[in-house]
């Protein structure tokens, strides 16, 4: 271990302070950290901070928006650690270790079509990949942003998503919908067919539960997508983020160091392996 | 109207695609329009140019709940194609939808008389309900709602 991923593994978490607390939906939360002090060193999108929930414990949580010195996560509460950051309140102060892991690497995707698919809190880690690529339009080919969900009340940032009609295409479904719900029902795999992307040259950017991230991946490479322009950020138990425990070990991966984002050709072959 | 290339046409060789296209003829629906009710004779099947179509269960005392919707470039109805001939689920327009018609009695009739053409026109229509079948199974997986022992989580 060197460099720069040495200094944030070895650092103590930094104090920094609740400055929004936004529900999303009855188990998930956005919250809006700034720095009491020392700011940690930027996030890109994709990586992963930890964040400390003082007295209970830590868990790895993606940036879900990065704005200057303030990092904004969105949380699901599903046990102890995620719950009291879930009930986190404005002026409060949590812990947080960072950056880690690897990011969506948009820079490199200059002038290609770029395809975005988020399933449930996937588009969690999604959200300042898309922001991005909307502030820099020109740069890029078509954007395309197909987004699957549990049911309508539990889609996340939807005022935020029905303003990135203006660039972007955004097509929404829901496995669950509500009787006044007028849009698309089923999984979000059946949304390819109306996203706008030359196959042969654009990257996809996925993540969600791990059946929905293989089932749009492998529909991807039928429809001549290269494995290799498809990135996929995948989830395992984070424990130390620092590459020294192994708890989120997949195979030769340690996914908080060499993910949590890799290529779809790094990634196939280990999630067939069931041992892993 | 165009066709799009991975929809239900996408499977079939140009040939096939260009026999089965000249049985159809264009047809549009305003949105909210029921197309067929569940149990009713399936002597039609459409292909979505645009808009979006809703398949939907007929359920006593309550709205329809709404299973799957279609949109460009999907088959709309198979149940065309095996008897007894009568439709499983509802259909009713989202949208505006502009479509293809066919006639099942005429394709039914081009796929006895052309048995290549028969099991092209059956393995298309075959590849469209084992996609849904598995995304049937997917969302059964419920992957989006609470993780397994939920209170056990971090």
């Amino acid at each position: 271990m060197t460099g720069a991923f040495a200094e944030t593994a070895a650092a103590p978490p930094l104090p920094y302070r609740v400055a929004q607390r936004r529900t999303d939906t009855p188990d998930t939360a956005t919250i809006v950290l700034e720095p009491v002090g020392t700011a940690l060193p930027p996030f890109t999108p994709g990586q992963f901070a930890m964040v400390y929930a003082f007295g209970v414990g830590d868990i790895p949580l993606s940036v879900s928006g990065i704005d200057g010195r303030r990092l904004t996560h969105t949380v699901r509460a599903v046990g102890a650690i995620s719950g009291a950051l879930h009930g986190v309140r404005p002026g409060q102060t949590v812990g947080v270790r960072g950056p880690f892991g690897t990011g969506w690497e948009l820079s490199e995707e200059a002038g290609r079509d770029l395809l975005v698919v988020a399933g449930g809190i996937g588009l969690a880690p999604l959200r300042p990949l898309v922001r991005a690529a909307l502030a820099e339009l020109g740069r890029y080919g078509r954007l395309s942003v197909l987004i699957g969900a549990r049911s309508p009340h539990e889609l996340l940032y939807s005022d935020e998503t029905a303003h990135w009609q203006a660039g972007a295409r955004v097509l929404t479904t829901v496995d669950h919908p509500a009787p006044d719900w007028m849009g698309d029902v089923g999984v979000v795999t059946t949304l390819l067919d109306r996203a706008v992307f030359d196959p042969s040259t654009a990257t996809a950017f996925v993540c969600g539960p791990e059946p929905m991230i293989r089932a749009t991946a492998d529909e991807l490479v039928h429809r001549g997508v290269a494995p290799d322009r498809i990135r996929v950020s995948l989830e395992r138990t984070m424990h130390c983020g620092t590459g020294h425990c192994g708890h989120c070990q997949l195979g030769p991966l340690l996914l908080c160091r060499d993910g949590p984002v890799v290529t779809w050709t790094r990634a196939r072959p280990l999630l067939l392996i069931r041992e892993l | 109207m165009t066709v799009v290339r991975h929809g239900f046409l996408g499977a079939l060789t140009p040939a096939h695609r260009d026999r089965l296209l000249a049985l159809a003829h264009d047809v549009s629906f305003p949105g909210g329009t029921r197309i067929f009710e569940e149990g009713g004779e399936a002597d039609r099947f459409w292909i979505v140019g645009s808009g979006l179509v809703a398949l939907d269960v007929h359920v006593p005392g309550r709205p329809e709940p709404v299973v799957e919707t279609l949109g460009e470039g999907e088959l709309v109805g198979w149940s065309w194609l095996f008897e007894p001939y009568r439709w499983h689920l509802g259909a009713r327009t989202r949208t505006a939808v502009l479509a293809r018609e066919f006639d099942a009695r005429q394709v039914r009739g081009a796929c006895e008389e052309d048995p290549a053409f028969g099991l092209a026109v059956t393995h298309c229509v075959a590849q469209v309900i084992a996609r849904r079948l598995q995304a049937t199974r997917t969302r059964l997986l419920d992957l989006y709602g609470p993780p397994p022992g939920h209170g056990g989580g971090t």
